[in-house]
Order: C-alpha cells, then structure tokens, then sequence
C-alpha cells in the first residue's frame, strides 16, 4: 500500500477537478490520472447500467495531413484507411515489421487529406517519430496531442445525456462515426466511439476549457445517474468487452493475428509494414493464441500470473481482475495454438497454488444493441 | 475513528487482545487505500502463524495486498463471513469484518505495536512523505 510519487508528473486540466471530487490519484504512463473516484464497482456498474463520464486527456493525437497522408497511413497502418469516408472512424494498429503493433489506436478522417490518430499516452511520442521515420511520402506529421483534451460519456444514458448539451444530431450518428460539434458551448470533435463495451461518445477539445466541458456534461447527466468515472473503471470495462489493452494482450512481440486482431488485417489493400509476416503467418500459423478465462476455484488472476495446461507451465495471464458487472474473476491469457478450446479446463497458478479456470467465448460481455446503433 | 482499545501496525493492521487470544483485522485506512475489496485470502484454524509473516491476502478490484500478522500463535478462528461478503472489509473493517482470531504465543510482542494516538500520528506522517 505505497503512495506513489505523484511529483513530476504531467497534469490534465481538469487536475485540481478531480481531486475537489476526491479522486484517487496514480500515476498512469507519466501522467497523474483518477484511478476512482466513488470505487471502481460503482462506477463500474454505472457505465453499464447508466452513465460514467472519463477524462482521458492523457491519449495522445497525431495529425497527418497532405496529398501523401493517405499513403502514409496505408503504409503504417494495418486496417484500410482508403475505406474511410469523411468523418469516419476506424480502430487499427500501427504496425512493427514483425507483423506486431507499436500501438493500436483510432484513425479520424477529418478532412478530404486530413487524418487525426489517436494512440496511447504512454506511447505517444514514439508512434510519433515512427510515423516520422517511415514518411519517405512526404505527408505533414504533428504530434497535437497538447492541443486536445478528451473526455468519454459512456453508458446506454450517454445519448440522452449528450442530447441536453450539443447540438449534433445524435441519432444520426451512427457507432464509428464522428462529426464537427458544440458540447457545452465549446467547439470540438465528437464520435461515437469508447473503449467500455456500451453505447458512448468521446469528445476532443481545447484543453483550456475541460472544466467547462467537464461540469456542463455531469450537471446535465446527474440526474440521469452519471458519475465520474476513473481508470480503474476503464480497465475492467474494457476487460469485461474483452478489448485489448497495449502492454498486456498487444506488445511487439505479439502478432496482429495472435491478439485476434486479424479483422483489422486488410492483406489486399497493398504493403504495409508486417503484411510480408503476417501473411507468413497466416499460411504457417500462429505461435500463440489469447483466450478467455474464468476462474471457477476461489482467487483472482492477475497479469503474469503462470498458466498450466496438462501439469504443465503453458502460458501467461496478460489481463485478470473481479469483474464488477458480471461479478466474476476473468482474465485473458495467451497460450500454444491448438492447446485449448471453450468450456476445457486450466489452471491458473495464484501464488504458488493452482487453481482451476474454465476457457469461455470471448467477448465476456457484449451489450445488448437496441435498434440500429 | 481508531478504537482506543485496539494496537495497531504500521501494515495497517490492528489487533484486539482479551486474555490470550487476539482479533485481527485492517484498518479503515488500510479498506480505504485499497478501494472495493472483492477477495479475502485467510488461513485455517489451527493454522501457526508468525509474527512479521504473512497470514492471508486481501484483494481489491486493482490490487492485492498482503495481511501479516503482528503476533506469533494458532489461528483459532476465521471470519467466515468475509468468504461471500468480503465488501463488508469496506463497510466495517474495525467491527463485523475482522479478519481471524489468534491464540498468542508470547503475549510480549504486543508491547511493540502502536496505539491509537501513535497510529493516527504515523498515518499523518505518511502522509506528509
């Protein structure tokens, strides 16, 4: 129970915010971010059942503009950036020659040649000058990110919620999509998008008037139950909607294919840094492959805790936590291709006693998609 | 906030000791810092336990964290309460939800520990670091 050092670190504007809401600060890839604010299961269950608003200022964005940042992206990225339509977005990775992600992150097309990717914070700058180091195209780079501040309404209220405080035409905005908007009497850019596994929005700003942004939404969304909510709550709703987390389930030597991630491989839209050993791959097979688990013994997986299949070491946890919503102990794990399917039991090794887990169908949560969202 | 009656350590632990047999449990610090504690880890009784050593576990939602025992002796009673209630560590961790009961050994090592006073002092201490 150490309190992290919290000097030197970088600061989002709604800082002083978060603690007047007695906040839990930690330190977060070089930031001082809220890990909680009311606890991690309240705000947890909020954003499934209602509403939870996140600052997440710290992701970073990189702009890419010009006649070549169409070809840049093509060569950097593994998804088809050519398929984006005009406020369009797309999830994809940008890619290691070893067919693995420097980071994974949304790609925005803003404009007929302009396109805002936003990454990882604790990535940032080195997706930045990989970006830079693979532009013999010549294509305007910037590392914007101390131009955006960013904040997510997730939850199925979050529409509701966001109706009472912008002017975009919400119910037209359909889920990947983004669009010029005023949200709280300040200009940015809005998509439906989030990384909780519910119906959201993410809103990019001028950092100078978070708290604005900030207090307009939580007013307008209280009564509709909205709260505040921190990366704890972030992490094991991702976890929950079973999506990856850079640094666990994705690293440079994890391939696209192993993290099934192949959905965002498009081999037929030409070269990519990777294609050559993902396509390798894909016709010899993976050295690895990321399952679901759920503990079934008493004890909660946590990241590098050792696998065991068949009384031996197999693999490792990459995610583990209590599941808030479900109210489970789940993780994610890579082990051999071919060695397990659902429903086959394993063990997890919890301080140097195993426990039994059973392999589950993954997403662990999937919400239920009501009407055309 | 600290109960005057019971000896606390610097794991944020505090103990109740009534003749030879002492209540363990966290403090509410300990509850707080940890956030919504989801999992309790406890010996068995009749387990020996070691004063210094590590008895149990505590998880919460984001961590783990280790409960050590000030005192040497045998487990001679868990919480049994905490199996499928382990939030009630949040809610009352200085009543409802101590942790084990333990037959002491060598009542003397008690003499170490802090009392109320000097545990609130040591938290403003940590505080301040």
């Amino acid at each position: 129970m150490l309190s992290p050092a919290l000097g030197a670190l970088r600061q989002t504007a709604l800082n002083a915010a978060h603690k007047a809401a007695g906040a839990k600060m930690v330190e977060f890839s070089g930031w001082e971010m809220p890990i909680e604010y009311s606890g991690i299961v309240q705000e947890h269950v909020a954003v499934r059942t209602q509403a939870g608003l996140f600052d997440v200022s710290h992701m970073g964005e990189i702009e890419v503009r010009g006649p070549r940042a169409l070809a840049l992206l093509q060569q950097v990225t593994s998804n088809d950036v050519s398929r984006l339509q005009l406020w369009q977005v797309q999830y994809t990775a940008l890619m290691h020659p070893l067919g693995s992600a420097v980071d994974d992150g949304l790609v925005y097309r803003l404009g007929e040649d302009h396109y805002l990717v936003c990454v990882n914070a604790a990535n940032t700058d080195n997706d930045f000058a990989w970006i830079v180091q693979h532009n013999s195209a010549q294509a305007e780079v910037r590392n914007v990110s101390a131009e955006y501040a960013q904040l997510a309404l997730q939850g199925p209220r979050a529409e509701e919620i966001l109706a009472g405080v912008t002017d975009a035409d919400l119910r037209g905005l359909r889920y990947y999509w983004g669009c010029p908007a005023t949200c709280g009497g300040v200009k940015g850019l809005l998509s439906r998008t989030g990384y909780t596994g519910e119906d959201g929005f993410e809103f990019y700003f001028p950092p100078a008037e978070s708290e604005r942004v900030w207090n307009e939404l939580l007013e307008a969304g209280r009564p509709l139950g909205l709260i505040p909510a921190g990366l704890g709550a972030r992490n094991t709703l991702r976890l929950e909607a079973a999506y990856p987390l850079y640094g666990h389930e994705l690293n440079e030597e994890t391939t696209l294919l192993e993290a099934n991630l192949g959905w965002i491989v498009k081999f037929d839209k030409g070269d990519f840094l990777g294609r050559q050993a993902l396509g390798q791959q894909r016709a010899q097979g993976t050295r690895k492959k990321l399952i679901g688990f759920e503990m079934m013994g008493h004890g909660i997986a946590r990241d590098g805790y050792p696998v065991w299949l068949d009384g031996r070491m197999a693999g490792q946890v990459t995610s583990g936590s209590y599941a808030p919503y479900l109210k489970k102990n789940l993780g994610l794990a890579y082990v051999p291709p071919r060695s397990v399917d659902v429903g086959q039991e394993i063990e997890i090794e919890i301080r140097s006693k195993k426990v039994a887990a059973r392999v589950v169908t993954l997403p662990f949560y999937r919400r239920a998609r009501s009407e055309t969202k | 906030m600290y109960p005057q009656e019971f000896l606390y350590t610097k794991e944020h632990e505090w103990i109740s000791v009534d003749e030879s047999i002492g209540t363990l449990g966290l403090t509410d610090h300990a509850q707080k810092e940890l956030g919504d504690i989801v999992y309790v880890e406890l010996p068995k009784v009749g387990d020996p336990v070691t004063a210094g050593e590590p008895l149990g576990t505590v998880e919460s939602v984001k961590a783990v964290s280790e409960i050590f025992s000030p005192v040497t002796g045998k487990v001679s009673a868990i919480n049994m309460l905490l199996n499928n209630s382990p939030e009630m560590l949040n809610a009352d961790p200085h009543g409802e939800a101590w942790l084990v009961r333990i037959r002491l050994l060598d009542r003397s090592e008690i003499e170490k520990l802090m009392t109320a006073d000097e545990y609130e002092a040591f938290l403003q201490e940590e505080k301040a670091h």
